[in-house]
Parts: C-alpha cells; sequence; structure tokens
C-alpha cells in the first residue's frame, strides 16, 4: 500500500498514514490477509459523523447484503467513502460496499433508501456521504429514527409513531426470559443461597477454591466474551473430560483477561472447572488475591501443580508470565521464554497430557505501547502499562478494546510415555518444552491469518 | 517397663491436658510437669515440679526423676513482649536439649511445634509439606523462634542419634476452653481484617492434638509431622458464621491498626497473627495419616463448629440464617 493511485482522489495522506499506524492494519498485515484486497478501495470524501457511530455490529450485519450489491454495482468504487474512523476497523471492504449501491442509485431520495435499507436488514444507510451535507444529515437523523424503531421492535419496519405496544411485548419476553415461568420456586432457591453465603454455610477446598462465586463470574463474563470478544473456541474435544491435565497457553494482553476467558470457554464447552496457576504478584495484590484464590487459582509452584494435577484437576499454565503478558504491541503473538520448563516436569510427574492452547485475540484488548519503569518499580509491579487510552482517558482507557478472539485447544502431548523419573532429565524438558512452544506459535500464524482483521 | 515422662510449660492449658492423658497411659509410671507457675487445671496424678527451664535446674529434675520421654510444649508466641518470648522459646529449649544430651536416659523428645516454621508469605504453595522450607515471613517474632528451635532440635539429633525424636508442628489450636491465639482473635465482637484479603485458615482440635503427642509417646514414631484438621475455611466464611462483622482495615499497616482496634475493644491480638490474617498458611497432613498412623478425627469446620457453638452469637448472627 505504499503507492497508490488513487491517493489524489480523495484520502489526504495523513489519513493513509493514520491507517498504517493503526493495530488492526497491522495485525492485518501480519496474517497476510485483507488490507491488500482492501486498498484500493480508497476514500473520496471524509463522512466522520456517520461512520463513527456505527458500531461492530452494524457493519457486520451489513456484510451480506453488500456482497451481493458490490456486483450488481462494480463501477460505484471511486464513490466509496472511508475516512478517518476506518482506524476502528470499518474499512473491511465488506463494511465499505453498502454506500456503492447508494452511489449508483444517486438519484434517489434519500427517504426510499432508508425503507429499503431497513427492509433489507438493518444497514446503516447513512453511512452513504451524499453531496450535499444537508440531505446527508437529514437522511442520518431518519436512518437512526428507523434503526432504533427496527431494533425495539422486531425486524419489520413500522410507520412514524412509537410502538407502545410492541415495545411492552419486548420486555415482558425479555423478564420471562430472564426470570422464567416458575419465578416463585426460583426467587425463593436464591434467596436460601444468598442467606447460606451470609451465613457461610458453604465450603472451599484446600486451595480456597469457591466453585458458587465462579460460577457467578462466569455469568458475568458470558456476554464479555460473546459479544465484545466474540470469542470462538476450537478444539474443545481435545480437553480431556475427566482426569488431570495441564493446559498450556500463550500470554499476552497487559491484563491477565485471557487467562479469565480460557477459564470461561473450559466451564463452558466441558463443564470442568479450569484451576489457573499464577505468579506470586496475584497473590500479594490485595484484593486480586482474595479473588485469584476464590476462582480457583493457586500458586505457580511445583508443589500446587502436582498436586492439582495428581487430584486430577485440570490446571492452567502461563509459562511465559510477566514477560508475555507485559511485551510491548509491536512484538505480539511472538512467543517468549517459556519460564524454566517447569510445567513439563510436573506434567510428567503426574503422568498427565499437556494441551497446548493458542489464544488469539487478547494482544489487541490494551497495546501496550509504553511503560514506567520508575513508578512500577515503586509499586512493586513488573510494569507499569500505557496504553493508547489508557492514562489518558483515565478510567475510560480500562475498557479492552473490542478485538476477535480465538482459543484453540491442540491435540494432548502425552506425557505417561515417559518414566516420572524423566522428569528430572533437563534436555528432555527443554525438548518437550520447546515442542509446546512450537506447537503453539504455528496456531497462532495458522489462526492470525484465519481470523483476518483484528476487529472485525 | 515403667516410664518416666517430663512435660515442660505444664501450667499451659493444652500442656495440662496432655500431662493428664500420659498420667491415664498404662505403660507411662509417672509425669513429671515443670514450669514456673502453678498450673490451673487439674493434674491429678502429674508429679509438679516448680523449675524454670531457661536454667540449669531442668537438668536436675531429668537426672532426679530419671526422665527417659521428654515432651516439650513449652513453645508459645508471647503476650509481654519480644524479648520474654525468645527467652522462653529458644533458651529454654537450648537449656532442655542440653539437659537430654547429657542424661544418658532420655530415649525419646517429643517436640510441640507449630506451624509457625513454615511462615506465611504470598509465595507459599497452597499446602505446606513436612519437607517445605519457609519461603518469607520467619524472620521476626514467633516463627523465627520455630525456626531456631527446630534448627536446635535437628543438631540435638546429629549429636544424639539414639535419641527418638518426634517433632509435632501443629496448626493452630481452637477451642472454646484453652485459650489460644484464634480463640482469643475470634472472641473480639469485632474481627479486623486486611482489606482486599481473605486468608484460608486451618484449625485442629485439641483432642486430635492430646492424642497424637500421647500416641508419639506411647509409640515410636520419629520424624516431622503436620497435625491439623482437614480442610480450610476462609476468614470471611468464619466470620460469617460468628455473625461478627468484620473490620477492613488497610493492608499498609495492617499489624498496628488491628491491634490497637482489639485493644480498644478490652481485647488483645497475639503477636505474629496479623500475617495469618493477611496470606493465611495451611499444611498438609498426608504424612500423619500414611506414617504417622493418625486420621483426624475432627475436620477444621468441626472444630470452628465447636467453637461457635460454645460462643454468643455476633450481632449479625441473624441475618445468616444459623441457630
Amino acid at each position: 500500500m505504499t503507492e497508490d493511485p488513487r491517493k489524489n482522489i480523495g484520502a489526504r495522506g495523513s489519513g493513509n498514514r493514520a491507517r498504517s499506524a493503526t493495530p488492526s492494519t497491522a495485525a492485518r498485515s501480519l496474517a497476510g490477509g485483507t488490507a491488500a484486497r482492501k486498498a484500493p478501495v480508497k476514500a473520496k470524501k471524509p463522512a466522520p459523523d456517520a461512520e463513527a457511530v456505527s458500531g461492530a455490529t452494524a457493519a457486520k450485519q451489513a456484510t451480506p447484503k453488500s456482497a451481493g450489491a458490490k456486483s450488481a454495482t462494480p463501477k460505484a468504487k471511486p464513490k466509496a467513502t472511508s475516512t478517518g474512523p476506518k482506524a476502528v476497523g470499518a474499512t473491511g471492504s465488506a463494511s465499505a460496499s453498502p454506500k456503492k449501491p447508494r452511489a449508483a442509485a444517486h438519484a434517489a431520495t434519500p427517504q426510499e433508501k432508508i425503507g429499503e435499507a431497513s427492509t433489507a436488514g438493518r444497514s446503516r444507510p447513512r453511512l452513504r456521504a451524499v453531496t450535499d451535507d444537508d440531505a446527508a444529515r437529514a437522511a442520518a437523523a431518519a436512518a437512526e429514527e428507523a434503526a432504533r424503531r427496527t431494533r425495539a421492535a422486531g425486524s419489520t419496519p413500522t410507520p412514524a409513531g412509537i410502538p407502545i405496544d410492541e415495545i411492552f411485548t419486548a420486555v415482558a419476553q425479555a423478564a420471562q426470559r430472564v426470570i422464567g415461568s416458575n419465578w416463585e420456586a426460583r426467587l425463593a432457591e436464591l434467596l436460601s443461597v444468598v442467606r447460606r453465603r451470609l451465613g457461610g454455610d458453604y465450603t472451599v477446598d484446600e486451595f480456597g477454591f469457591d466453585p458458587q462465586i465462579t460460577e457467578v463470574l462466569v455469568g458475568a463474563v458470558e456476554p464479555l466474551a460473546e459479544k465484545w470478544f466474540r470469542l470462538e473456541v476450537r478444539g474443545v474435544e481435545n480437553i480431556p473430560t475427566d482426569g488431570g491435565a495441564l493446559l498450556v497457553a500463550n500470554h499476552s494482553g497487559t491484563v491477565p483477561i485471557d487467562g479469565i476467558m480460557t477459564g470461561y470457554a473450559v466451564k463452558k464447552y466441558t463443564g470442568r472447572d479450569l484451576r489457573p496457576l499464577g505468579a506470586d504478584l496475584v497473590f500479594a495484590l490485595p484484593f486480586v488475591s482474595q479473588m485469584a484464590r476464590k476462582l480457583g487459582a493457586t500458586l505457580a509452584c511445583t508443589e500446587d501443580a502436582e498436586r492439582l494435577l495428581t487430584t486430577g484437576e485440570l490446571a492452567g499454565v502461563w509459562p511465559e508470565g510477566f514477560k508475555g503478558i507485559g511485551k510491548p504491541f509491536a512484538e505480539r503473538y511472538k512467543l517468549q521464554r517459556f519460564g524454566r520448563g517447569g510445567f513439563v516436569s510436573s506434567a510428567m510427574r503426574a503422568q498427565v497430557p499437556i494441551v497446548p492452547v493458542s489464544i488469539v485475540g487478547a494482544e489487541e484488548i490494551y497495546p501496550l505501547i509504553g511503560n514506567v519503569p520508575a513508578v512500577a518499580r515503586f509499586l512493586g509491579l513488573p510494569y507499569l502499562p500505557v496504553t493508547p487510552f489508557f492514562p489518558l482517558l483515565g478510567p475510560l482507557g480500562l475498557i479492552p478494546l473490542p478485538s476477535k478472539w480465538i482459543i484453540e485447544f491442540g491435540e494432548p502431548i502425552r506425557t505417561d510415555a515417559y518414566e516420572p523419573e524423566a522428569a528430572d532429565d533437563p534436555m528432555l524438558l527443554f525438548n518437550v518444552t520447546d515442542q509446546v512452544r512450537e506447537t503453539i506459535q504455528q496456531t497462532l500464524y495458522a489462526l492470525l491469518v484465519d481470523r483476518g482483521s483484528a476487529f472485525f | 517397663m515403667g516410664r518416666v515422662a517430663l512435660v515442660t510449660g505444664v501450667s499451659g492449658a493444652f500442656a495440662t491436658l496432655v500431662a493428664r492423658r500420659l498420667a491415664d497411659e498404662s505403660d507411662v509410671d509417672k509425669v513429671v510437669g515443670v514450669d514456673t507457675v502453678l498450673p490451673a487445671g487439674d493434674i491429678t496424678g502429674v508429679k509438679f515440679v516448680r523449675a524454670d527451664i531457661r536454667t540449669p535446674v531442668i537438668g536436675k529434675v531429668m537426672a532426679v526423676e530419671d526422665v527417659d520421654t521428654v515432651v516439650h510444649l513449652d513453645l508459645s508466641p508471647s503476650m509481654r513482649g519480644r524479648a520474654v518470648g525468645k527467652e522462653l522459646n529458644v533458651i529454654g529449649t537450648m537449656q532442655v536439649l542440653a539437659a537430654c544430651q547429657r542424661s544418658s536416659v532420655v530415649g525419646k523428645l517429643v517436640l510441640g511445634s507449630s506451624s509457625a516454621v513454615y511462615g506465611t508469605s504470598p509465595r507459599d504453595p497452597a499446602m505446606f509439606r513436612e519437607s517445605t522450607a519457609a519461603r518469607g515471613g520467619v524472620r521476626t517474632g514467633f516463627p523465627k523462634d520455630v525456626v531456631e528451635v527446630e534448627a536446635y532440635a535437628r543438631g540435638f539429633a546429629r549429636r544424639r542419634p539414639d535419641v527418638l525424636i518426634t517433632t509435632l508442628r501443629s496448626a493452630q489450636l481452637l477451642d472454646p476452653v484453652i485459650a489460644s491465639p484464634m480463640s482469643q482473635y475470634f472472641r473480639n465482637p469485632v474481627l479486623p481484617a486486611a482489606l482486599g484479603f481473605d486468608p484460608r485458615l486451618q484449625l485442629v482440635h485439641v483432642e486430635d492434638l492430646v492424642a497424637v503427642m500421647a500416641e508419639a509417646v506411647r509409640r515410636d514414631r520419629p520424624g516431622t509431622f503436620n497435625v491439623a484438621g482437614d480442610g480450610v475455611m476462609l476468614l470471611s466464611q468464619a466470620a460469617r458464621r460468628l455473625g461478627r462483622p468484620i473490620l477492613p482495615l488497610p493492608p499498609f499497616g495492617f499489624a498496628t491498626g488491628a491491634r490497637r482496634v482489639v485493644r480498644a475493644a478490652g481485647s488483645d491480638l497475639s503477636p505474629d497473627l496479623h500475617r495469618i490474617l493477611m496470606y493465611g498458611r495451611a499444611m498438609d497432613t498426608s504424612a500423619l495419616r500414611e506414617v504417622f498412623g493418625y486420621d483426624p478425627t475432627y475436620s477444621t469446620e468441626q472444630v470452628f463448629e465447636q467453637f461457635r457453638a460454645a460462643l454468643r452469637p455476633g450481632v449479625l448472627a441473624m441475618m445468616g440464617g444459623r441457630r
């Protein structure tokens, strides 16, 4: 994308530069996918207000329609508009194309187009950049209204006016879904659980694992995983349904959300509890330590790992540790050293398989672009992250970016072929460590290609 | 064959129970109890000798009574300041061991140690085994004393390999009658705790501990064993069961803060307990079951339930719906 023939048509140099600096493009080029295809679709005129509001969902929903529309009007290309907000990732050929048919049918009035768009399935007609600014604004306002109504009442477009009865029906249905039909029994059950919790009438295991709290957290994490990260899980059949196993995963993302997501995926698809092994810092920090223990985590040391594995638990380990999670964004998806290979010896002693887990998507949630070592040292932390939004936007910067996640559970590497005494052979340990590391690295590359764009 | 057992620190409530239990044993002829103050409890069948284990007098007592089994229980976190505690724990143990080394009759030493030897830190494994080394929290106070005492005991074992040494590391004792750091803590109307920490607590029932001590005297079980009830409880869970509110204090300066609060309530907080209240401590008892051959009868929860039942319910008790 260095020499773009259409550069002088519309997009200013600044727009181009901004795009080349964005994480999504960089990730795309790493994946070797859509970036090249996308380059010719060039901006003619900026319409930032329209595009900025169209969230991930709108672009996604527009996709099926655009495919057909694009073939119908191939010559609309130069008119397609895509600008500054493409940094968010809306530049995909799919999201750019819904504008094309409308560019061709330019003569039609905005009102007609709105009707057509909402029937076709909620694509946003206001993405269209009309030559006349006022007309565009009016179209955007009308489209907003139409889209809102569509969202509230269902897929059928409704005439003007607020459809109170339909909203009421929707609320009632939602309440029905949440509460269920036998709400009295469920409420009583909930109250008794709360009562037992308040009375301390529950048990934790010797690691401090509290299954009830974990269940609540899994429920709380579900929207984040499914809607925000659009988590895709592959290779669930590789997780043993019973008996011990050691899940070894890559670590990234500045904040260990990948651990929570892996635990969520394991719980959702196998019903088993993942017992993460954490660094000692986790257990020194207030609140973090207490939550970690209740969620089943324990210290990443040989004693605890072997205790978990020999009792048939599913333990998870992120051997890269702080080197992996705190690496700069420029080094994303490059695996760091896998600790000292202690996880292999633990698995061998316990004679349990090692399941390599490759997590794609965590790298983009908080792109680490800087570090403040002096403050980090003062606070006793391994690093103090600076992300594009973190200190800048304050607490708002703590919202993870909505990257697309894929977690793949690889084929288990058996360790029961070795004697338990083999755990004392360092060369063998290094070999197996390398094998696990290579497997994860190669899977990461493949998943990156599969995923395409990081955010859309 | 008649045996003569010596119990040090016999005026302590727990040591009194052990001495009474030994006196009831058929193969123990005589039990000699040593302490500086008169025991408050019942010591029927125990010969009480008023002696200070910090002086060489203890050697004379052992020579006069022909003691062949020494049960050293005079280890405790002192409420009267660091210097006194160290004097009693470390210097007292040195004197007792010196006397044992000199005596040709002594054939067995039972050391009533504590889980404090493992220290407490965030780098600890979930469950301590007997072979696990302390990773932090043993540089001051009672844990440091216990580490030193066990080091002296190991030195003694090297010099007198013919003496059987059983070291019993007990978890926190909790009993409605016997005073212990934990029972003192849980009797407070408000429980100070470190904000953001919820430690795992492991308790042991006094009956189990006494039985293990007696077993160690009766049979030959050389080695080191953890003694604790099964399972763990969280501090928050324990507080809810008691119905007593937790008072969260900042972790930084928690030791001082907690002590202030507890003293204002008219009680006192045992030193070194604040570490456990932050990071907790739990031990693995598989060696006790498999090697020593004793199954603890009370789990941590049962120990706590007994304690709770004997206590007046706290102000929040009605919330939880427990009797």
